[in-house]
């Protein structure tokens, strides 16, 4: 942290709109105004369109393409085709798993939506009905839609286009202790064991994907507008795919209608859109359909848990086993860390002092869209909060404990950090159980308890779910994380003009987190500089420093700290134009917010703004002019916010309906930037978790359709479901942040579902239900109620015939 | 004139229909040749480039693409761009006044009511045609009010929050 030491000069850090502020945000003045430039918004000269046809049949041998009628369409430009890809070697592409996934299919399609053919067109509507025209015959083949059917014996194989791909498991990969683990087993007095689907999801910004190429035949250069959360990786990307010099290719990421991790893969669609525009020497746009959103770009969950937790009679935690099957849909289109096949699931029970773990997952292919994106959430930690909570709930029922007290029992204490988790990671701060202790107060937990007594004896039923958290944000350091070999730095640029105002550009891009406003926070608070006075852009990989972009919570751990490690040097600089100006040597130069002054008297000072003048009119001899640094941040470990939700609930036993009654969120996302905009995150958060589990999930019939391909089907909560939210604060900085921050975008949706669902649950308490599958729809929650079993979501669903 | 997609000439391909249409959009006349199938919020956006107006579903379920019609909020992913034929049709490029903005993009700016800023101009025009209804409605009320339109960042808290202050200035209460 900087120094300051206060006198009566210094500029009040709140007033510049520095750490702290709630500062209003800079990106609304265009947002209200309806002048945000979003992809679709983007027109260039002779511009063409693009629609893509895509598969009806989720599992289906390609036997003919016949698009000669929509060639014959006025205004069809191209029709592309897997065969026409494949004489250019693109038919196929690498996705960020190191797996390849198919642009156009050429021998066989293997999910509904994939892509078969594209139209480029001269406007959209011609494109569709060209589209249309094209005659696809299908030879279906049997369809996959859940782990078990890929790993039955007779499955036919989807990966037949693999070498050395002779069934359909896409990866087995085991971390943790299994020896210690079965030892801490056999020494339990109790096991307590659950086992659930956590469904897919999907993100559905409220923008689809979509881009608009540009190849320039004359310069060679390519240019891609498009919905991207990462563009510096998609530049790589293209230059790997394309094999065209990365210098002539430049990714601009306008602003982007959310993204929620759906806008980190790169789509066939994107691909296509390039090869066309280069084709046709026009630029290309392509939107997305909401259809095509939800049918075929990257999903969340679609994951199997089941485990178990060694117990000791006292309540404490001796180990926990875990095993997961994942469904990868047909290609692994994860965007994971390379070395983590699946994720950070195994940042489980991280909050919990366990001596030993071992997990074992399993990834397979199925017929069903790509992805395993990590939708709003750091890698797979949803699907390892969501377990661990109700795994948690189910422990203390079983031990006869309550929930609050067992929870606390089994906290890492505050005194324990550095703490490693059972797993391994390293975790650095926190004050877990006084979080909890504020929610509890929060929500009156004495007072429900009694209140819930009293109404059981009227034949209602009303419950209460705890779910608390810290998860693993801001990959990531170098030694362990990389995307394709690249390691998960980011990085910062910062230019102070000589009147005082700068740009700030970073690799990170924002999505509607506010960046354009809470990065030149972070710069305000350590130059002093108004943060009215600092433009900040991201997104143009010609213009902003290498980044591996926006998503898993890890702007703020790792873009933000560039930006303050950048505004650093600045600083330093700064510091001997000061020292120049006032005459003084550098060890005499003193620094309060916005001000260098001489030690030993005070009055004698300059401004950040005369240093800046200095540095462009009067710089001492031998030091370089300007103002400006950069700097590359590779944080030494991850960050750990702590989130603890609580919801009280009543279902009616009539219909299985459930409401929310209240729900407490209390987060340590370590030092709050703008807390506007955190509590904006976290009720955004909330809100998804609520969704996820009260029914937005896509899900298949046993021919592979989806179910959940448009928003009459795939529900998402309006205003009138959402329940009001009310948050609470505690702060541990993070101890290695250079600003103590922690990052926060994800917390709520991570740590959320499973409050949700242990409400539910405990409001059946004596129903003889242990599990009901996300979303609690009325008619699972009312079959648990009525034949007292669990019922589980996993597909196929029924269908009624 | 107008016409769509202008800057591809060939874009009405030959014996494509076409239909003149005349909209005041924003209080200023707007004329179009376009094809009877062609949705209103497509002629608002490619052809009036007035690109505030978004689209984020097929199913007339998002309500990005809010606008009014005669003052009542239509979704225009919905209605063909004929179908606007010599009605009114306000967007959010409409919505503010030559020198102030109009009290709910004061509300949305100040309460953090929007995040991405996707569903903000079809939020601010449902709500601005809520009001014009029920000039002071209760929380639920709004939430109701607003149910047709989707957000996926804010978690509606603060729209609610925004709309009730702005429901509050326009009562000449704030
Ligand atoms: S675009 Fe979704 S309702 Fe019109
Ligand atoms: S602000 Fe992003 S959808 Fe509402």
């Amino acid at each position: 942290m900087t120094v300051t030491e206060p006198t009566s000069r210094a500029l009040d850090e709140i007033k510049i709109g520095g750490m702290g502020a709630s500062r209003k945000r800079v990106e609304d003045n265009r947002f209200i105004r309806g002048r945000g430039h979003y992809v679709d918004d983007v027109v260039l000269p002779g511009m063409l369109h693009m629609e893509i046809l895509r598969s009806p049949l989720a599992h289906a041998r390609i036997k003919s393409i016949d698009a000669s009628a929509a060639w014959d369409i006025p205004g069809v430009r191209l029709v592309l085709t897997g065969e026409m890809m494949a004489t250019r070697n693109l038919a196929w592409m690498p996705t960020l798993s190191y797996d390849t996934q198919a642009v156009l299919a050429t021998d066989k399609v293997r999910f509904q939506g994939q892509e078969v053919a594209c139209v480029i067109a001269d406007d959209p509507y011609i494109a569709k009905d060209a589209c249309e025209a094209i005659v696809v015959d299908y030879e279906p083949l049997p369809v996959i839609v859940n782990p078990t059917q890929a790993l039955a014996p007779d499955a036919p194989i989807i990966r037949d286009d693999k070498q050395n791909q002779p069934d359909n498991v896409c990866f087995n990969w085991e971390v943790g202790d299994r020896d210690r683990t079965d030892q801490a087993f056999a020494d339990a007095d109790v096991v307590s064991k659950i086992q659930l689907h956590y469904p897919r999801s999907h993100p559905s910004p409220l923008e689809t994907c979509g881009s608009v190429a540009d190849f320039d035949r004359a310069t060679g250069k390519l240019t891609v507008y498009m919905t991207t959360q990462a563009p510096h990786i998609v530049r790589a990307a293209v230059a790997l795919i394309a094999e065209l010099p990365e210098h002539l290719i430049r990714i601009v990421s306008p602003d982007l209608g959310g993204g929620f991790g759906n806008k980190v893969p790169v789509y066939p669609g994107y691909v296509m859109s390039i090869l066309a525009s280069i084709l046709t020497e026009r630029p290309v746009k392509w939107i997305e359909d909401r259809t095509g959103n939800l049918i075929s770009t990257g999903f969340g969950r679609d994951v199997y848990l089941e485990g178990e937790m060694a117990l000791r009679k006292d309540g404490r935690i001796l180990g926990i086993r875990m095993h997961t099957d994942s469904d990868h849909g047909a290609f692994f289109g994860d965007a994971q860390p390379s070395k983590f096949k699946i994720g950070l699931l195994h940042s489980a029970f991280a909050c919990y002092d366990i001596p030993t773990a071992h997990l074992t997952a399993r990834g397979v292919y199925t017929n069903k869209a790509p992805g395993g994106v990590a939708y709003r959430c750091s890698f797979r930690v949803t699907e390892a909060m969501f377990f661990q909570e109700r795994m948690v709930q189910a422990a203390a029922d079983d031990l006869g404990m309550d929930q609050a007290e067992f929870r606390r029992i089994n906290f890492v204490r505050d005194d324990d950090f550095p703490h490693r988790t059972p797993f391994g990671f390293l975790t650095d701060s926190g004050q877990y159980e006084k979080c909890l202790q504020v929610g509890l107060d929060a929500i009156d937990y004495p007072g429900f308890l009694k209140e819930k007594e009293e109404a059981a004896k009227n034949g209602r039923l009303l419950g209460i779910g705890i779910s608390c958290m810290t998860e693993p944000l801001g990959a990531g350091n170098s030694r362990e994380y990389d995307i394709l070999g690249i390691k998960m730095f980011d990085s910062a640029e910062l230019r102070v003009h000589m009147t005082g105002k700068a740009i700030l550009r970073t690799g990170a891009k924002t999505q509607g987190q506010g960046h354009e406003t809470t990065w030149a926070q972070i710069v305000a608070h350590e130059l002093g500089l108004p943060a009215d006075d600092i433009v900040v852009e991201e997104g143009d990989t010609d213009t902003a420093p290498f980044g591996m972009g926006t998503y898993a919570s890890r702007s703020t751990p790792v873009a933000g700290a560039a930006i303050a490690m950048a505004a650093r040097k600045v600083k330093a600089k700064a510091r001997k134009l000061a020292a120049h100006l006032l005459e003084v040597s550098e060890e005499d130069v003193e620094w309060e917010l916005g001000r260098f002054y001489v030690r030993s008297a005070p009055d004698r000072g300059v401004t950040i703004q005369e240093c800046a003048m200095a540095a462009y009119s009067n710089m001492p001899d031998g030091l370089e002019p300007g103002l400006e640094a950069n700097a590359y941040y590779d944080p030494p470990n991850l960050t750990w916010p702590f989130g603890c939700y609580i919801a009280t609930v009543e279902i009616d036993p009539v219909t299985g309906v459930w409401d929310v009654l209240r729900f407490v969120a209390v987060d340590d996302c370590g030092v709050r930037i703008n807390p506007m905009i955190v509590e904006g995150q976290i009720m955004g958060g909330l809100t998804e978790a609520y969704a996820m589990a009260s029914m937005q999930f896509i899900t298949f019939d046993e021919e592979g359709n989806c179910i959940g391909s448009n928003f009459m089907d795939y529900l998402l909560p309006t205003a009138w479901e959402t329940p009001g939210w009310e948050l609470h604060e505690v702060v541990t900085p993070c101890p290695h942040h250079p600003i103590g921050a922690k990052g926060v975008g994800e917390c709520a949706t991570v740590g959320g579902p499973a409050a949700f669902v242990n409400a539910v649950m405990d409001a059946l308490k004596g129903h003889g239900v242990r599990n009901v599958d996300m979303p609690l729809l009325p008619d699972r929650v009312y079959e648990a109620i009525t034949e007292r079993h669990d019922v589980s979501g996993a597909p196929p669903i029924r269908t009624d015939r | 004139m107008t016409s769509l997609f202008e800057e591809i000439p060939q874009a009405a391909a030959e014996g494509v229909p076409v239909r003149r249409v005349t909209i005041s959009v924003n209080g200023q006349p707007r004329t179009a040749d376009v094809e009877p199938r062609l949705l209103l919020a497509h002629l608002l956006r490619q052809g009036f480039k007035l690109t505030g107006t978004h689209t984020g579903c097929d199913t007339t379920n998002c309500g990005a693409c809010t606008v009014l019609v005669d003052d009542l909020p239509v979704k225009s992913c919905t209605m063909l761009a004929v179908q606007a034929d010599g009605h009114e049709v306000t967007t959010v490029e409409g919505l503010a006044g030559p020198s102030s903005l109009h009290p709910l993009q004061e509300g949305f700016k100040d309460e953090h009511g929007l995040q991405c800023g996707f569903c903000t101009p079809g939020m601010m025009l449902a709500a601005k045609a809520l009001l014009a209804e029920n000039p002071d409605p209760t929380e639920d009320e709004v939430r109701f009010g607003l149910s047709g339109n989707l957000c996926r960042c804010t978690g509606y808290q603060n729209i609610v929050k925004a709309v009730l202050a702005a429901a509050a200035t326009m009562r000449g209460e704030a």
